[in-house]
């Protein structure tokens, strides 16, 4: 047993660290107000080898392990949960799925550009009428000589307007049982009939780039079909399996940020002649806060750990997700509720990191959903 | 060009500092690089990218410099010196740090040897010139700008905010000030590859040196933290007394008119 990160681990933390300090804290509040997505920002963590933590070199990527990359989204989550957001879901939506299921050249012409940074990487399921129940996608892929014909509308999909492809689910055919066989297929954004919106004013994350997309009859070769179309679903519960480490770990980092400035503005505000950290009623949600960080930070790196080890890590994953992210909503209005009325506003920012962490609640899988996963590994 | 980067692990500053006993307390504090020395890892790397070459980076401390080195390799540099006391000194002041230097390097075929300025703890700026004199090779402290063409070096050294325009030749010694660039972060390829390349670690054995040789020549007496900022005093009544009292503490009081 160790619960010591290795010296790359460590090197990769302090890294991330220092960049999000110098290059993103000072812009967080501006990325959030504008709702502009730093478009600045991501070049230079791509020109870090940001982008490619997970990946092996021959495609572009640094030759690091989960667990850096869980390191890297917490250290950027901690000061912007809007850059955090799209970095997970370049790495984890985007990219993943490209390198867990792409063949060769797939990978080559898909997967290095974005491990080396160079476009973002987006990943279509959520429809207007499936969200949670992928198998209730309408979109639909139909086969026409050596091209599918793509048709179908996509909602809440983070990243498309920055990214070259989106890796698309469709309806591709029925299965033997009569159920849609559902797969997953690589749709350059610049093909004709791909039509990309991003007209939604959210409550949170709002730097990061959400989009509507529309697909009227989008033809793509068949070689972009990712993977065994036989096994699109499962595929997809693997890459979802995955993301959910990046957002438990983007959870981690804004229920981090809360504690830290929670407990600086403790020990400096004072009221009835006495700085208020000397409060029990303000000492118990410290404490609590506290503690619920570092359990947080335990199971995230627990579920990355056994990623890296190839063991199975669903549940663990599920844990973590709907841990540190619903820790980062408590740890967030705790943190505006010790601050009171200095807390509501936009400049002492932790109003913002409540408005953020809400999104990691319901993106990539609702606290809900995580708990049906959990209970289907029960057994139940 | 065979470059050379002298860097020296450092608490800091920007982290809380406990001093027990006139001793800084090791556990708490974090340490890097000391930020000079930054500004010398980065200057080399850009010589070595400019005119080739090779970067070793070279330190005087204990296991745990291990982390500032690679670190620097991170960066870009090539190669890595740990010459580790731990085990052989006790105590030690900038004219040991320059004898174990001078040993590590008078068999070496140095042309460019790089170093901070000051380091940010002891500040004392001596451990360079000290070896470049050992050495007997040209240096100049904080410089702000360096151009190497051929044999000849171009620098422009800071003079308490004016500028001093010099040129020397290779091999020579020089100090960083802020200013020289801008420290690059460590990428993630180079963070991965930076455990493949060298590290060597010597101990003062190796150098032939023995703990006599290197006794300090100074002792540190005391350190003590900066006494802490009391409250500021808020003058009251009308603007004529309240003008008369200010002179009146800073006369008698601050004792600085």
């Amino acid at each position: 047993m160790n619960f010591e990160l290795s010296k790359e681990q460590v090197m990769i933390k302090k890294m991330v660290q220092d960049f999000a300090e110098n290059i993103i804290k000072p812009r967080a509040i501006e990325i959030d107000t504008e709702a502009k997505f730093p478009e600045d920002i991501f070049k230079q963590m791509g020109e870090l080898g940001l982008m490619g933590i997970p990946f092996p070199e021959q495609y572009g990527g640094s030759d690091g392990d989960t667990l850096s990359y869980a390191l890297a989204v917490e250290e950027i989550g901690k000061v912007c949960g809007s850059t955090g957001l799209s970095y997970a879901a370049t790495v984890s939506l985007g990219a993943s799925p490209i390198y867990y299921f792409g063949n060769e050249e797939q990978k080559e012409k898909f997967l290095k550009p974005i491990a080396q940074g160079k476009t973002l990487g987006s990943f279509g399921l959520t429809e207007p009428n499936a969200g949670s129940d992928a198998g209730g996608t309408r979109t639909t892929a139909v086969e026409d000589g050596d091209d599918y014909i793509i048709n179908g509308e996509k909602c809440f999909i983070t990243n498309a307007n920055y990214s070259n492809t989106i890796t698309v689910t469709a309806v591709t055919g029925k299965d033997n049982r009569g159920k849609n066989k559902i797969s997953a297929i690589i749709v350059p954004t610049d093909t004709d009939g791909v039509t990309i919106n991003s007209n939604y004013d959210k409550m949170g994350v709002r730097g990061s780039d959400t989009c509507e997309i529309v697909l009227d009859n989008v033809r793509v070769p068949k070689e972009n079909l990712l993977g065994d179309p036989e096994k699109g679903f499962k595929q997809f519960l693997h890459t979802l399996d995955g993301g959910r480490i990046s957002i438990a770990a983007l959870g981690l980092g804004i229920a981090q940020a809360s504690l830290d400035k929670a407990l600086n503005y403790a020990k400096e505000r004072t009221q009835f002649g006495t700085a208020i950290s000397k409060f029990q009623a303000i000492q118990f949600k410290l404490a609590d806060m506290a503690m619920e960080v570092e359990l947080a930070r335990n199971i995230v790196h627990k579920a990355a750990w056994l990623k890296d080890q190839g063991k199975p890590f669903t549940k663990e994953a599920a844990y973590a997700k709907l841990f540190a992210t619903e820790t980062a909503f408590r740890s967030a209005n705790q943190a505006i509720q010790i601050h009171g009325g200095y807390g509501y506003m936009r400049e002492y920012e932790v109003e913002r990191y409540l408005r953020d962490a809400k999104l990691l609640e319901i993106g990539e899988g609702t606290s809900e959903v995580q708990r049906l996963v959990i209970a289907r590994q029960l057994g139940c | 060009m065979n470059i050379y980067v002298l860097l020296k692990k450092t608490f800091d500053t920007e982290e809380k500092i406990a001093v027990t006993n006139g001793q800084i307390e090791d556990d708490g504090a974090e340490f890097i690089i000391n930020p000079y020395d930054e500004y010398a890892v980065e200057e080399a790397i850009k010589q070595r990218d400019e005119h080739g070459g090779e970067v070793t980076v070279v330190t005087v401390g204990d296991e745990d410099s291990e982390k500032q080195l690679r670190t620097a390799l991170a960066m870009g540099a090539d190669k890595a010196v740990l010459i580790n006391t731990e085990d052989d000194l006790e105590e030690g002041d900038q004219f040991t740090t320059a004898k174990i230097l001078t040993a590590y390097f008078e068999e070496k075929e140095v042309d460019l040897i790089l170093a901070g300025n000051v380091a940010i703890d002891e500040a004392s700026g001596q451990v360079g010139p000290r070896l470049a004199e050992r050495l007997g090779i040209p240096y100049v402290t904080t410089i702000t700008s360096l151009k190497i063409d051929g044999e000849t070096v171009n620098i422009d050294k800071d003079v308490e905010g004016d500028i001093e325009k010099i040129e020397t030749s290779l091999p020579v010694l020089l100090t960083c000030q802020q200013g020289l660039n801008e420290p690059r972060y460590p990428s993630l390829p180079g963070i991965m590859k930076a455990k493949k390349k060298p590290l060597e670690e010597l101990e003062i054995d190796d150098l032939d040196l023995d703990e006599d040789d290197l006794e300090p020549k100074t002792k540190t007496v005391d350190i003590f933290l900066p006494p802490e900022k009391e409250a500021g005093k808020v003058l009251e009544g009308e603007l004529q007394d309240q003008v008369q009292e200010l002179v009146s503490l800073l006369k008698n009081e601050a004792k600085v008119l």
